[in-house]
């Protein structure tokens, strides 16, 4: 069953259509990446599925809800999480409480209960500290959970950033550029942790230019260019489309 | 075990100051340190809204003058010609209103302080509420432009309006009597009973904020001033968030306002002052922004100096100069550059990298 659904999707900008009539499927538990050149509409896509941008017409289901009109954190609570392509940790707070940010949506203390420190209070706190120490050290980036998240090196925040998206228990996570900004031991390590967060039974859309990582890791790939789709299928497939090697290679 | 601490120290330093007056005999400036305190009140709620949530207001003045001006307005303004009206009547028959004499010895009937101060902040709320809808979605120097212009309209509805006293304010306003035995009130007799309470309402502010600081919440708030896009793809509803935050701070604000008020027996229209609201700000960022103990710290000191008339008629300038030094030099705030850091790095001995709030 597909997990999520986009309809013609449409975003214009102005006279630029961004996204331009996009139908796809992604399947639950599969690892489906978006690839295209530079302006093709990839993080766009991103920031309509997320609901961080409205789209001008088309139609997202997820799950069968239509996530048309919903805010980005109600669209979070439904069990989506993101990455961003320029890591955005949250500044001033430490690797840790950047984590346990991601606790939220899976916590209610309320302003009041918290402002009096109310008991059940006690043990929800305990539980989003254990978990996201936990992460952390999934992450391998336990020994940097009290310091300032934003002064970690690149490849640290990225982890931290991984981290906070898992410590939503999401089952769909968008990745944006995952491995942009690593160098090639680490892009081997983020797509062994895609794999493994495939494995745990969440499914993963990803934007991605490293075509290597896309080809070892993808178990579907969808190719955009100017907006719309130009290929979509496994990625054997996909390296033999004359279409994308035109994109690709030129003529 | 470190908050506790902070705590402990900061009650034994209220109790020190007290003793250290009586001895001394100087218990005349524990009458500024009360009016301090009440300051303090609306700077640690500004300081969350400012520090943590990353939100500007340069309208907390407003709110400190909505609370004061409805309690003084309502305990003070004689209902005795409208004992017909049915809203004093039912105001009666709630047992909301008292009778007493004004000062020619004629009847006069108010509304109780405690029903009173509950009106006040209650309206402070609902405007806070009201106002934070629509200009919460600014950001920036929008945001304090917005904020700004609501401080100028209450200032100038204070100014204008001959209910509330207009360049006179309200004056002879009476005690406010908490319980029996205890009222807020300015008298000389009452200076130490009148101290204790308004830094037992602080602290009380400081431990309810920092309980909030460090919790889920909190990190939701510190989270949409790190980045309000990522909080919200988080799961955090930001424009709740932040209006919650906003209400809170101006609840704190008005109750900051009632009490001073039946402190000082009136309040006027310079309380309402967008000054007011600069000096706010400016102390919060004296105080080093997110840190609610520097905030503290420098509204007593600051506070304290000006009430007692250590700037002369410079108030005003010196608080504005305050602010663009520290935005030039330590926009960390003075206590957590010069004193926190030094020392860190002079001792060593205690372990780097922890948060100091």
């Amino acid at each position: 069953m597909a997990l999520l659904e986009v309809e013609n999707l449409q975003k214009r900008f102005g006279g630029l259509l961004a996204v331009d009539d996009v139908s796809f499927t992604v399947k639950q538990g599969l690892i489906k990446a978006v690839i295209g050149p530079n302006g093709a509409g990839k993080t766009t896509l991103f920031n309509l599925i997320s609901g961080a941008l409205p789209p001008t017409s088309g139609r997202i289901r997820y799950n069968g809800d239509d996530l048309g009109g919903k805010k980005p954190h109600s669209i979070a609570a439904l069990g989506i999480a993101r990455t961003y392509q320029n890591v955005k940790m949250f500044a001033g707070m430490t690797a840790l409480e950047n984590v346990m940010v991601g606790r939220h949506v899976r916590s209610r203390s309320g302003f009041l209960a918290s402002m009096l420190k109310m008991p059940w209070t006690w043990s929800e706190e305990k539980e989003i500290r254990k978990r996201s120490v936990e992460l952390l050290d999934l992450l391998g980036v336990a020994d940097v959970a009290d310091k300032e998240a934003t002064s970690l090196a690149f490849g640290q925040q990225r982890a931290v950033e991984f981290a906070r998206a898992l410590a939503m228990e999401p089952s769909l996570l968008l990745l944006d550029e995952p491995a942009a900004g690593l160098n090639i031991y680490e892009t081997a390590e983020v797509g062994r942790l895609i794999v493994r967060i495939r494995d745990l039974g969440i499914t993963v859309l990803l934007v991605e230019h490293d075509m290597s990582l896309v080809m070892d890791i993808s178990d579907e790939i969808l190719v955009l260019s100017f907006g719309q789709t130009i290929a979509e299928g496994i990625p054997a497939a996909i390296q033999q489309d004359p279409e994308v090697i035109k994109i690709y290679l030129g003529e | 075990m470190k908050r506790i601490i902070a705590l402990l120290v900061a009650c034994l330093l209220v109790i020190a100051v007290e003793l250290l007056c009586s001895w001394t005999g100087t218990l005349y400036y524990l009458t500024q340190m009360t009016m301090s305190a009440y300051y303090s009140l609306l700077i640690i709620g500004l300081c969350v809204v400012m520090g943590y949530a990353g939100q500007i207001s340069l309208g907390h003045a407003g709110f400190f003058a909505i609370g004061g001006y409805l309690s003084a307005a309502l305990t003070t303004r004689n209902l005795l010609l409208f004992h017909d009206s049915l809203l004093v009547r039912g105001l009666d028959f709630a047992g909301l209103l008292v009778t007493g004499k004004d000062i020619y010895g004629g009847a006069l009937v108010v509304v109780t302080p405690w029903a009173a101060c509950l009106f006040a902040v209650l309206v402070a709320a609902t405007i806070a509420f009201l106002i934070g809808i629509p200009v919460l979605k600014l950001k920036g120097h929008y945001l304090a432009m917005a904020t700004l212009g609501f401080g100028i309209i209450i200032y100038r509805l204070a100014l204008a309006s001959s209910y509330f006293g207009g360049a006179d304010g309200i004056s002879a306003v009476r005690p406010f009597p908490l319980c029996p035995g205890l009222s807020v009130s300015g008298g000389p007799s009452t200076r130490v009973e009148n101290y204790y309470i308004a830094w037992g309402l602080v602290l009380l502010g400081v431990i309810l904020l920092r309980n909030l600081i460090n919790s889920r919440i909190g990190r939701a708030l510190r989270a949409i001033h790190g980045s309000e896009e990522a909080a919200e793809s988080m799961g955090v509803d930001t424009a709740r968030y932040k209006l919650y935050i906003f209400v809170l701070s101006a609840v704190l604000a008005a109750i900051a306002g009632v009490f001073l008020t039946h402190y000082n027996g009136g309040i006027g229209p310079s309380e309402a002052s967008v000054m007011k609201s600069v000096r706010y700000v400016a102390i919060v960022a004296v105080g080093g922004m997110a840190h609610l103990w520097g905030a503290l710290t420098m509204s007593i000191v600051l506070n304290f100096l000006s009430l007692r008339g250590v700037f002369g008629t410079y108030d005003d300038a010196i608080f504005g100069t305050i602010l663009i030094l520290i935005m030039l030099f330590a926009p960390e705030g003075i206590l957590r550059i010069n004193v926190g850091q030094k020392l860190l790095s002079l001792g060593g001995v205690f372990k780097k990298g922890g948060r100091k709030d």
